[in-house]
């Protein structure tokens, strides 16, 4: 079967979504993160615009350039402008060793690709695979807020499950009402704003970003 | 069936490159080398220093260790003999060479390993610390980096329904343009298995002094003379090889078919494009990248399995 190029190309940058989730998984500094979550979002703006094009939907156009600008721009430029206020900038983080994590992963993918194939049958011919790639960056995504210790990271991880939320909406069943895309902008952006007051609450209580502080509930 | 003369083609297009390949590896390293030394900002040695050292090297009268067996005197015939072989099968000039009949891609990957089992030897043979440290080494490396390598050639042979290289690349190259992100996840793989089997350097560096980092250079520490110049043309023979391995299976578009004379000039061409891109664009990675504790070396080839991996399960899911 000849697909057409347009889709061959959401197919690639399917793929490089799941790629960058799997770079997010393997990173330990906190500023890479953050630049690949930017690239992440770049991905996913560049997708939506190429469905919006190949479908003709007006909508899908200003859906993406809100991606770009505020998952591009907007929230990383927060977080960076966050990780420096803190002084986190070269956190390196300890996680528990990344080959199992990656390894997990690969488990993660397997099982969401399958998962999302009788979900597939249901959807237009064309656009099927990208169900299971979206559902296996929302699962790797979550993989990563289990795994990761700094709240940052795990902002991190809750903004790019987002991220693999939208490319399911924009690409499998082209696109969610902008009224829906515009509310869900803004409540990511104030959740953004409130995760950075947290920081500082958190800090300021714990000498720390460590959420393992946080387990520890006696008053000493 | 073929006919005599297009046989007789085909056997000569067959040793126009077993003679292209032999010849030109190290003009390929010094090309490397020289894009390294730009970068470096140092004026660098010239794109002909590998056939200088060569020449050099085969000028020397060879000293062998006293306790040296055989297996040491014949190691380099046999490196050098399996990393040709090797890179006059895989099709880069034109597809369909008869060489090319006689081993498919797991074959390949068995005469890289032919190779490796045979220098491992010869290194631990001589009884030194640092060869058997060396081989050691050696073998860490590429039994992660080999299940990698395999993994991004059965996602190419997934594509094309064909083990064979020469049908790969036909399926690959004559059809019409289609964008495959396997092949986009499998090239990532191939990248950092070819850094890691051509001792470059985040895994290895092969211009060290330190015997302590070494990995490659030290299993050859106690060679010389005509030995070592095998050995060396062999380790350029074998980036050739990964290079041509990479165009073919990513980049294989231009490639002449058999018995279209008209075709080869642009064939050769392109291809002389692509390895000189290739090669700069190695040493700006090298350039770019910090050589890593060789404890990080099984993460970093993990990650390579981990990409290939994830190339054949796209492949699966999407059907591109």
């Amino acid at each position: 079967m000849q697909i057409p190029l347009a889709l061959q190309f959401v197919n690639l940058l399917a793929a490089l979504l799941l790629l960058i989730v799997f770079a997010m998984l393997s990173q330990r500094r906190i500023l890479s993160l953050i630049n690949l979550f930017a690239w992440q979002g770049l991905v996913l703006s560049v997708s939506t615009f190429v469905v919006a094009y190949s479908t003709a939907q007006h909508h899908l156009y200003y859906s993406a350039a809100l991606t770009l600008l505020l998952k591009v721009l907007l929230l990383p430029w927060l977080l960076h402008r966050l990780i420096r206020k803190l002084n986190v900038r070269w956190d390196v983080e300890t996680l528990i060793n990344i080959p199992t994590t990656m390894l997990v992963g690969i488990a993660l993918v397997i099982f969401s690709f399958n998962l999302a194939a009788p979900i597939s049958q249901l959807a237009e011919g064309i656009t099927r695979g990208l169900i299971g790639i979206a559902l296996a960056s929302v699962m790797l995504s979550l993989l990563m807020m289990l795994t990761r210790r700094k709240a940052i990271s795990q902002v991190v991880a809750f903004l790019s499950l987002e991220n693999g939320l939208f490319f399911a909406a924009t690409s499998a069943t082209q696109g969610m009402p902008l009224v829906v895309e515009l509310g869900i902008a803004l409540d990511v952006l104030v959740a953004t704003f409130i995760f950075g007051i947290f920081f500082f609450q958190i800090r300021e209580t714990f000498d720390s970003l460590d959420i393992t502080h946080m387990e520890k509930l006696k008053d000493d | 069936m073929m006919n005599n003369s297009e046989h007789i083609l085909a056997v000569a297009f067959q040793l126009t490159q077993l003679l292209v390949v032999v010849l030109a590896a190290p003009l390929l390293t010094g090309w490397v080398n020289q894009c390294q030394a730009w970068l470096q900002n140092r004026s660098g040695a010239g794109l002909l220093q590998p056939y200088r050292v060569l020449h050099k090297l085969f000028h020397k009268d060879a000293v062998i260790a006293h306790n040296a067996s055989w297996l040491f005197r014949i190691t380099p015939y046999i490196v050098f003999g399996c990393m040709w072989l090797a890179a006059a099968i895989i099709p880069i000039i034109a597809v369909d060479l008869p060489f090319s009949q006689a081993a498919d891609v797991i074959a390949l990957v068995g005469v890289f390993a032919l190779a490796r089992v045979f220098i491992a030897l010869a290194a631990m043979d001589i009884g030194t610390s640092f060869g058997t440290l060396g081989a050691r080494r050696e073998m860490l490396v590429s039994f992660l980096a080999e299940p990698a390598l395999l993994m991004v050639l059965f996602t190419a042979s997934m594509i094309s329904h064909s083990t064979q290289l020469p049908r790969i690349v036909e399926a690959l190259a004559h059809h019409q343009f289609v964008l495959y992100p396997s092949l986009a996840f499998a090239a990532l793989a191939f990248v950092i298995v070819l850094l890691a089997e051509n001792a470059r350097i985040p895994v290895d560096n092969p211009a060290t002094h330190l015997e302590l980092t070494m990995i490659h250079e030290a299993m050859i520490l106690e060679y010389s003379a005509r030995h070592l110049a095998l050995i060396e043309w062999a380790s350029s023979l074998k980036l050739f090889a990964y290079i041509s391995i990479g165009i073919a299976l990513f980049l294989p578009h231009g490639i002449a078919e058999v018995g279209n004379w008209a075709g080869l000039p642009l064939a050769i061409a392109l291809l002389l494009l692509k390895l000189t891109v290739a090669g700069a664009a190695l040493a700006v990675l090298e350039t770019l990248m910090a050589k890593m504790r060789i404890f990080r070396a099984p993460e970093f080839l993990g990650t390579a399995f981990l990409l290939a991996v994830l190339g054949l399960l796209i492949h699966f899911l999407l059907g591109a």
